[in-house]
């Protein structure tokens, strides 16, 4: 029972693991990013249609991360270039990705006799749950670390090569000085804008590739609107709880994950309200931002500059 | 002087121009350095130093004029071709990463592949000892004195394999005794045939480090001199194109009478550490108390408390023989007392940045106004009275002041505290930043309302404008009174002890 549970909790946190990296790699170089909702939206909506007609998991996939990528390019266009403010850019394109998704999605359910929009059985297995023979059969450990579906393995890949990026690389440094101070990296003769672009693009593709796996496996291959519904949320403020390290996402989207799915594997006999479940990773969220509000120590807190733009020319 | 003929030109500047908009920033301005020497760039504010040093390393492209480096046309189009080139500029605000060690901040954005942080070290480390500078790799930026942060950015600059360098204003952060510390390096560097340019204010240390001076004035270039050919006087002259006299009044006033005290006051910063610890001293009307200390000793918690606007821990503030503590910062202003702080980043306080002068009177006046509604007329005759009578230049009384220069700006703060009438004035930075003509142009505000009688608390940071404008002067460090001394009878090296923590009576015993 509690090794399913824990199970669960994997799956259903991989998406918000995906959001918050996405968002990590916006942060770190400066550009508090609102528009996670959106970017996963479009993502899902991407990586699902891809699915349905060509029945190919990892061009599905590719599609949902170039969807992220593509939004994430006018997010980048609008903050980056001309300048526009970071929230309300962002907030624009949750409100345009999650119309945009919904839209092509009841434009594509029209088409259809059934009325529903379901994956293939064959594209259901590429994405099934991997199995390596000896491993996935070991007793628990085989249970609990190799027969997840490849998002998951996906995921965690991503985050342990952004430590790695921004702890020893030195364009991750680099980044990093970005995020911090922007007039410092490019007096240091970083390519400022060039590397906000890129680390921009990438985190909004991952944020797709997030997005994707809402319908595709949390809803089980079933179209639905409104699919990702409020997990790019959770994933900003999951980037508080994850203080801006990426190896911490991974533990706490898990824990989030597991806070999502607790209402399923809570015995009956306990009288709490379902409700009161899915309040859950709301309050804890709020409590999560209230006290890393109170205890500010540096190096763990948000990039010095994000939110703001840079304009070289400023004084 | 025959030595610096023999060496070969860094840099030449062949009638560079450029314009902002409709404004001409650099017309036709000619410069030449040399390695091994130590040029200075004296120029009022507004006469395009900074422009020309930022086109030098690659912020700006000039719009017109040839660069040369070692002789060789150059295309400096961004601060890594600058680089490439071996120029290096320190500018007045560090661009340094504060989570960052110095080691971090001084590779970044190099062009190396990844190196062992162990080499790294001892590179620096040579560096270091090659030009005397004194810095620890591992030590994070935040955790550094304001001299430390220079170091590393000179580091920064030297590690990149600069032998060109530039520095705006390197002193105007730093104590007498770092500033010889810094010029002792910069000579060393010349020494080894570096070519540096030097933008400072002050020109007694324009007298005292540099080979030859070159002058801007209007965006044009003037003229340049060897230093041991000329004085402060026509240094100035040729500066403001006009004659002036170098000597701040120090007008004495009749009656004195205290009108603040200050007892044992002790207040906390945000975070817990001590701020000012057990201050005490006294203001009388008609006198200027200067304060002198570096950078963050508890100048603005000081100015902050008198003014209402920080809790006090221990201690009482009299004014006029009335406990001032719990009033609020309204009171405080109904009862005559007047601050005009001017933190780093000039804005901040004081005056809001997206509004236009008529506005920020309004800031002031507008609870006073009788109804709901807010009458701009008076306020708006007000800024245009202030803008003729302080010589203020702004295109419109409309016009955020964020768009106006330096000096203009402290003008309108300055100008808007005064009218209010007040009987103590705190002023802290007034010239921060202001050019010759300005400066002395707020000199004579002060002392003018010194004249009637206005007490006035002057946090200043130039010793030498101290010593001659303050009647008495108080030296914080670390948030305590090292010594409250006669300005007329104390010299700057005396302050500059005081200011890292020795006694008046130790300092002054020696004597």
């Amino acid at each position: 029972m509690f090794l399913k549970f824990i199970v669960a909790a994997i799956v259903s946190g991989t998406p918000l693991l995906f959001g918050t990296l996405g968002e990590i790699a916006h942060e770190k170089c400066g550009h508090l990013n609102l528009g996670v909702e959106g970017m996963m939206s479009i993502g899902a909506c991407a990586g699902f249609m891809t699915g349905y007609y060509t029945d190919r998991f990892w061009i599905a996939i590719l599609a949902a991360f170039a969807a992220g990528v593509l939004s994430a390019l006018v997010y980048a266009f609008l903050t980056v270039t001309l300048m526009a403010n970071q929230n309300v850019t962002g907030l624009t394109m949750t409100i345009f990705g999650i119309g945009l998704s919904n839209f092509i999605g009841v434009t594509v359910l029209a088409t259809t006799s059934s009325g529903t929009l379901k994956l293939s059985e064959h594209i259901m297995a590429q994405m099934g749950n991997i199995h390596i023979p000896v491993l996935s059969d070991l007793p628990v450990v085989g249970q609990l670390l190799f027969s997840y579906d490849p998002f998951v393995y996906v995921g965690v890949a991503i985050a342990l090569a952004m430590g790695f990026y921004y702890n020893h690389t030195k364009v991750g440094l680099n980044v990093q000085a970005i995020g911090e101070n922007p007039a410092a990296a490019d007096a240091a003769g970083i390519r400022v804008t060039k590397l906000k672009y890129l680390n921009i693009m990438i985190g909004g593709g991952i944020c797709g590739i997030g997005g994707a796996y809402c319908p595709m496996i949390i809803n089980g291959g079933k179209w639905i609107s409104d699919s990702v519904d409020g997990l790019g949320w959770i994933a900003v403020a999951l980037v508080i709880f994850a203080m801006w390290s990426p190896n911490r996402a991974i533990f706490g989207s898990f824990v989030f994950g597991a806070l999502r799915v607790l209402k399923f594997y809570v015995p009956k006999s306990v009288p709490v309200p379902a409700a009161i479940y899915d309040m859950l990773p709301f309050v804890i969220t709020a409590l999560v931002l209230i006290l890393t509000s109170m205890g500010k120590s540096m190096g763990k807190s948000q990039p010095a500059a994000c939110g703001l733009n840079y304009f070289r020319e400023e004084r | 002087m025959e030595k610096t003929q023999e060496n070969s030109c860094a840099i030449q500047c062949q009638g560079i121009r450029k314009v902002f908009g409709t404004v001409v920033a650099n017309d036709n301005i000619d410069l030449e350095v040399r390695y091994g020497e130590i040029l200075a760039l004296l120029g009022e504010n507004g006469s395009g130093k900074t422009t020309l040093m930022n086109m030098l390393s690659g912020i700006y492209h000039p719009d017109e004029g040839r660069i040369l480096i070692d002789g060789q046309q150059v295309d400096i189009s961004c601060p890594t071709d600058a680089m490439r080139l071996g120029i290096g500029m320190i500018h007045q605000h560090f661009k340094l990463v504060d989570v960052f060690s110095a080691m971090d901040n001084i590779v970044l954005g190099t062009e190396e592949k990844k190196i062992k942080p162990k080499i790294l070290r001892q590179k620096i480390l040579d560096i270091s000892h090659q030009f005397g500078l004194e810095v620890d790799p591992d030590k994070k930026i935040r955790q550094m004195s304001v001299s430390e942060k220079q170091t590393v950015e000179i580091l920064k600059v030297l590690y990149r394999g600069a032998r060109i360098l530039i520095l705006d204003e390197p002193t105007a952060v730093l104590t007498p005794q770092e500033t010889e510390k810094l010029f002792a390096i910069l000579r060393s560097m010349r020494e080894q045939g570096a070519a540096i340019i030097i933008i400072s204010h002050k020109l007694h240390e324009v007298m005292d480090i540099s080979d030859r001076v070159t002058i801007l004035r209007k965006g044009k270039s003037i003229e340049t001199v060897n230093t041991a050919e000329t004085n402060e006087k026509a240094l100035t002259e040729k500066m403001v194109g006009r004659p002036v006299t170098l000597e701040i009044e120090r007008p004495q006033t009749e009656k004195h009478e205290r009108i603040l005290d200050v007892y044992h006051l002790t207040v906390e910063r945000e975070d817990g550490t001590t701020a000012l610890d057990d201050v005490s001293f006294t203001i009388n009307t008609g006198e200027i108390l200067g304060v002198a200390g570096v950078a963050g000793s508890g100048q603005k918690e000081l100015c902050e408390s008198i003014a209402g606007l920080m809790p006090v821990k221990e201690g009482a503030i009299l004014h006029k023989k009335q406990d001032i503590i719990r009033k609020t910062p309204s009171e405080i202003i109904e009862l005559g007392i007047s601050m005009s702080f001017v933190p780093e980043d000039r804005l901040g306080m004081g005056l809001v940045a997206s509004m236009g002068m008529t506005d920020n009177m309004l800031l002031k006046t507008y609870h006073r106004g009788k109804g709901p509604f807010i009458d701009r007329k008076p306020n708006r005759e007000l800024a245009e009275r202030l803008v003729k009578e302080l010589e203020i230049v702004t295109p419109d009384v409309e016009t955020p002041v964020r768009l106006m220069s330096g000096g203009n700006v402290q003008k309108v703060l300055l100008g808007r505290e005064i009218e209010s009438d007040p009987n103590l004035l705190i002023t802290a930075y007034p010239v921060r930043g202001l050019d010759i003509n300005s400066s002395y142009l707020i000199y004579d505000l002060l002392n003018e309302q010194k004249k009637k009688q206005v007490a006035i608390l002057f946090i200043g940071e130039d010793l030498d404008v101290l010593l001659e404008l303050s009647d008495r002067i108080m030296v914080l460090c670390h948030g305590q009174i090292t010594g409250i001394v006669d300005a007329k009878e104390v010299t700057k090296e005396q302050i500059g002890l005081m200011m890292t923590g020795s006694r008046a009576e130790e300092v002054l015993g020696n004597e």
